[in-house]
Formats: structure tokens, C-alpha cells, sequence
């Protein structure tokens, strides 16, 4: 059977998920510290107004509120045996919301990073995180997820192993890496490296992109990135409303949502399919995309210069990409024994 | 490639070029060449405290500049730091015994609900780099264990890390508590992770914000400073 989502993307030709999950619940009244995860089952009603919130601004996918249910973040709250239990129930509630949308909505199980390092540089081996992801898998499964969705990875491996784990579990997804340091992930991958390690996997994902990271203009350089590499697979571009402000003893985002109606255009000419927010991305952002995507036209590819001037600049000077990158210290070679 | 042109006798080396290629060794993060090279300055007499601010903490310098400007990646800083620790190791006892200055102590852990900690050990390894002696508080970190830990370690800084935006405003809650306590100015209070920026620092009274575990131990070093200078002065 084709996936909901690989028919709607043969029908249209962009999409557009959701925003922030953080900043929405923490206008719901979530603490700092708080596992989100366990609202599914304390909380239902808000997340139901979480979900609801996105699909009535025009959603044609959202992310279920389960991103840090896995055994490694969980244990964290002593509820390491909850993945699969918490990771279902999102995905139950995810379910109910879409039905009743009238129209084609994608629940996407939300999975994100174990927070762990993988071997060889950390502890975390291969085999341990692959059964961590299946997990989570299989509970999104289990409550009625239409795809998997992973997101905000710095470390190739772990990508990896996610994968295996979606496997495992038999279910399509898509995957999204943080491009935050210097225009490479955390580990030092660049945008190029990432349509590479995508399409070594041997279940590739049906979109892959980026989420989160610095700010709008980062973000849809790495789009620009991806594109260049000729990939014919669907790019999401999820970016941050802004940068985070903490005014009043609440955190803001400073994107407002012309802005991010700008940023939404200007990703669809960058070459991405799957269009939306994360950190600070609200309904009404997502409202003044979504209007933005059906009446405007599609543009010319822009330039970095444009991308700075609609949006403002860059993190940093280059994202690794190209021959400008910066190079390392010249050592003296040495034979290891 | 000859492989005869390539072995390196560290032992056969002078100082000078040792000290050069050590730090060429901690920026491949090789481990047991920098635990050889501690070894033989020790055995040309040099100050336990000299290897570590001359060897270790210049080449660590050049990692943390390098990974500051994007060219090294955590991966290879973690590779460095390792390579850091086993010289520490052989150095630490030493440097206890002969009494050499100490630089400063830094209580540092990621906050409430936070497991991300691979800045904060970037962070605290980097200090070590530097000289600082660093208490680890670990992960999801309340109010009372950075404040408790801070008073019984006698610190001088207090790190707070971050990698989530359900997490970060938890460091506003420790600051808050500190000030109410009446000891807010007896520490300086550094934070960081991935998604704040100076203004967030600024906002929640954090002395500052660190982009990376680079800026992080120049900040330490220069707040350092600054409060022995104030001492100093009265």
C-alpha cells in the first residue's frame, strides 16, 4: 500500500507541516523540566489543542508530542519502561485529530536524538540505540502513526541507527538533522554529507531536510545545500521562528509571522516540498505560510545575498560546503603502530 | 609514503619540537603518544605544572581555536580532550604535591529535564584543559545540587548547560534562588547550549552566555581575573 504521505506529495506540490511543540505547551502551562511526553496521558486535552491547533492553521502534516519518548530520555524521570506505552498514546490521539480534518492530514510520529553519544566517541553502541528507536517505532505503530518522523540529529550514526530501527519496525519516514554549528551538524556533517549518508541507507526516507538549528537564513542555506546535490527526494526545511528572547520570564521568538510567511516562500524556491516551523513557530505563523504558499507563485532559486536581505544573515562566514571552507591545522604525519 | 620518514621517536625529539608535536598529537587526540610525551618531559625534570600550561593547555588552545572557527567538530574535540585527560592523569597527583597555583573551580551540569550533555562535557574538559579544576554534576540537575555543590566545593564559577527549550529557562530558576539566598555575586554564573544566545544570558542575570566550550574558558579566565583584581583592590 503507498504511504498517505508519498500520495499526497504525487498530488501537490508542497505540503506544509507544523510549528513549535515546546513553545506551544509551554503557553499550556508545561514547567521547564517537565517531560512533555507524559501530558499525552496527564493532559490529553492539551494535546489535543496542540495537534488541533496546527491542523486548523492549514496543516497538511503535524508531529506527535512524543520527540523525547525513548528508554534513554525517559530514564531521565524514572520512566524508562514508558516509551512505548507514551509513544502510542501520542500517536492514538494524533489519529483522532486527523480523522476528524475533513480532509488528508499525515500524523507523523515524532522521534527524536537519544541525547546519548554513540560509539566509538561515546558510550552508546550501535545495537542498544537501534533497539531504543524500534521501540519508539512500534508504539507510534501500535497508536496509528501514518510515517515516522525523526528529527533535530547531529550524529551520522545515530541517523543510522534510527533507520534500522524504522526497519525493524516496518514503517516509512521521513528524517531531519540540526544544522546548527557553523552550518554543519553539531558532529561537523554538512548538507552535502547528509544527501549522501540518505542515500546509503538501505530504507531510505521518503523526505529528509532540516530542522530547528540557528535561525531562518541558516536554514535555508542548508536547503540550498541539498539541492545542490541534484537529490530527487523530497527536502523538508522545519526552521526556528527567530531566535529565542526571554522577556517577561517566558521565552519568545522574535521571527513574526510576515516573516516566516517570507521564510515559507523563500524554502519552496530553495528547492523544499515539505514546509514548516519549529522552536516558536505558532498557529498564527503557521496561518500566514499557509496563505503565503497558496497565493504566491513559486520564484527563481534565490541567492545567498537574497536570503540575507528578505530573512537577515548568517551564523556563520560558510557551512562547509564548497572550496571557501576553513582548513585545519597542518601536522606533521605520523605511522601509528 | 615512507614509512621510515614518518615514525616520530618522541624521546629523540628536543623540547622545543616534543612541545610542537605534542600539540600536533592532542589535535589527532592521540591518547597514548600525549602520555608518552608527559612521561619524558617528566624525566627531563620539567615542572609538573610547566607540562600542563606549556604542552597540554597550549595544544588544547589551538584545539578549542579551531573548533571556535569550525574547523574542528565535537568529535574530534572529544577525541582531543581524551588524549588531554590521560597527560592530566599522570600530571594530577604531581601537580597536587608541588602545590602549583590553582586557576579556578567550576561546578557545571545540565539543568532539570535536560539529558543533552555533550556541550557540558565539552565545556568541562575544555576547562580542565585550561587548568580549572572541574566538579561534574552530571545531567537533569535541581536547584539545590548546583548550590549545595558550589558551597561545599568552595567553587568560583557555576556552569549551567542546556539543549532544549523546555530546559533552558530552568537556569533562571537557579539564578533566581542564588539571588534570593543573598549569594548570587558569590559565584560567577556561566551558561550555554544550543539554543540560547547573549540576550537570554542577559535576561535570566547569567554573568554570561558562551557560544562554544572555546569562549567558555575565555570567559572563566577573564571573569577569573577580573575578581582577583578586585581583590586586590579592597
Amino acid at each position: 500500500m503507498t504511504n498517505p504521505l508519498t500520495k499526497l506529495l504525487s498530488e501537490r506540490d508542497w505540503l506544509m507541516t507544523d510549528g513549535a511543540t515546546g513553545t506551544n505547551l509551554f503557553n499550556m502551562g508545561l514547567e521547564s523540566g517537565e517531560p512533555p511526553e507524559f501530558w499525552n496521558v496527564d493532559e490529553r486535552a492539551k494535546i489535543v489543542s496542540l495537534y488541533k491547533g496546527a491542523v486548523d492553521a492549514g496543516s497538511d502534516i503535524f508531529l506527535t508530542n512524543s520527540f523525547g519518548a525513548n528508554a534513554s530520555r525517559l530514564k531521565l524521570h524514572k520512566a524508562e519502561d514508558r516509551a512505548f506505552e507514551l509513544s502510542r498514546i501520542s500517536a492514538e490521539i494524533g489519529r483522532e485529530i486527523a480523522d476528524q480534518a475533513g480532509r488528508t492530514v499525515i500524523v507523523a510520529g515524532s522521534v527524536g536524538p537519544t541525547g546519548a553519544i554513540m560509539k566509538p566517541v561515546g558510550d552508546l553502541g550501535h545495537a542498544e540505540a537501534v533497539a531504543m528507536f524500534e521501540e519508539t517505532a512500534k508504539g507510534l505503530k501500535a497508536g496509528g502513526a501514518d510515517v515516522l518522523w525523526l528529527e533535530t540529529i547531529s550524529a551520522p550514526e545515530e541517523f543510522r541507527a534510527a533507520a534500522e530501527g524504522f526497519a525493524n519496525a516496518e514503517m516509512d519516514w521521513c528524517g531531519t538533522m540540526s544544522f546548527d554549528t557553523a552550518g554543519r551538524t553539531m558532529m561537523g556533517l554538512t548538507s552535502a554529507d547528509m544527501v549522501q549518508l540518505v542515500e546509503s541507507l538501505p530504507n531510505p526516507p521518503i523526505g529528509f531536510g532540516a530542522n530547528c538549528g540557528v535561525g531562518a537564513s541558516d536554514l535555508l542555506r542548508t536547503v540550498l545545500g541539498f539541492s545542490a546535490q541534484g537529490t530527487e527526494r523530497p527536502i523538508i526545511a522545519k526552521g526556528n521562528a527567530g531566535i529565542p528572547k526571554f522577556i517577561e520570564g517566558h521565552i519568545h521568538y522574535d521571527g513574526t509571522p510576515d516573516l516566516m510567511a517570507e521564510y515559507a516562500i523563500l524554502a519552496r524556491d530553495c528547492g523544499a516540498r515539505i514546509i514548516g516551523g519549529c522552536c516558536g513557530t505558532m498557529p498564527e505563523h503557521l496561518r500566514a505560510m499557509r496563505e503565503a504558499l497558496e497565493t504566491r507563485p513559486k520564484g527563481q532559486r534565490p541567492s545567498l545575498e537574497i536570503i540575507t536581505e528578505k530573512l537577515g544573515g548568517f551564523s556563520s562566514d560558510n557551512d562547509g560546503t564548497g572550496a571557501d571552507k576553513p582548513a585545519a591545522r597542518p601536522r606533521r604525519r605520523r605511522a601509528r603502530g | 609514503m615512507s614509512e621510515e620518514e614518518d615514525e616520530i621517536i618522541l624521546s629523540e625529539l628536543d623540547d622545543n619540537d616534543l612541545v610542537q608535536q605534542m600539540f600536533d598529537d592532542l589535535y589527532d587526540g592521540l591518547k597514548e603518544e600525549i602520555e608518552e610525551g608527559v612521561n619524558i618531559l617528566l624525566e627531563r625534570n620539567w615542572e609538573p605544572y610547566r607540562i600542563l600550561t606549556e604542552a597540554l593547555v597550549g595544544g588544547m588552545t589551538i584545539v578549542g581555536r579551531d573548533f571556535r572557527d569550525g574547523i574542528l567538530f565535537v568529535p574530534e574535540v572529544l577525541l582531543a580532550a581524551n588524549a588531554m585527560k590521560g597527560g592530566m592523569a599522570i600530571l594530577k597527583p604531581l601537580l597536587i604535591e608541588t602545590g602549583a597555583p590553582r586557576v579556578g573551580k567550576m561546578v557545571i551540569g545540565t539543568v532539570k529535564g535536560d539529558i543533552h550533555d555533550i556541550g557540558k562535557n565539552l565545556v568541562g574538559m575544555m576547562m580542565e584543559g585550561a587548568g580549572f579544576e572541574v566538579v561534574d554534576l552530571g545531567i537533569n540537575n535541581a536547584v539545590d545540587a548546583y548550590i549545595d555543590t558550589a558551597k561545599s566545593e568552595g567553587a568560583d564559577i557555576v556552569g549551567m548547560s542546556a539543549l532544549l527549550t523546555t530546559t533552558m529557562p530552568y537556569m533562571k530558576v537557579v539564578i533566581d534562588t542564588m539571588v534570593e539566598q543573598g549569594i548570587r555575586d558569590d559565584y560567577i554564573v556561566l551558561v550555554g547550549g544550543a539554543p540560547l544566545n547573549e540576550e537570554f544570558g542577559r535576561a535570566i542575570g547569567a554573568d554570561a552566555y558562551c557560544r562554544d566550550a572555546a569562549v567558555a574558558v575565555e570567559t572563566a579566565k577573564e571573569f577569573i581575573a577580573r575578581k582577583h583584581n578586585q581583590m586586590a583592590a579592597g
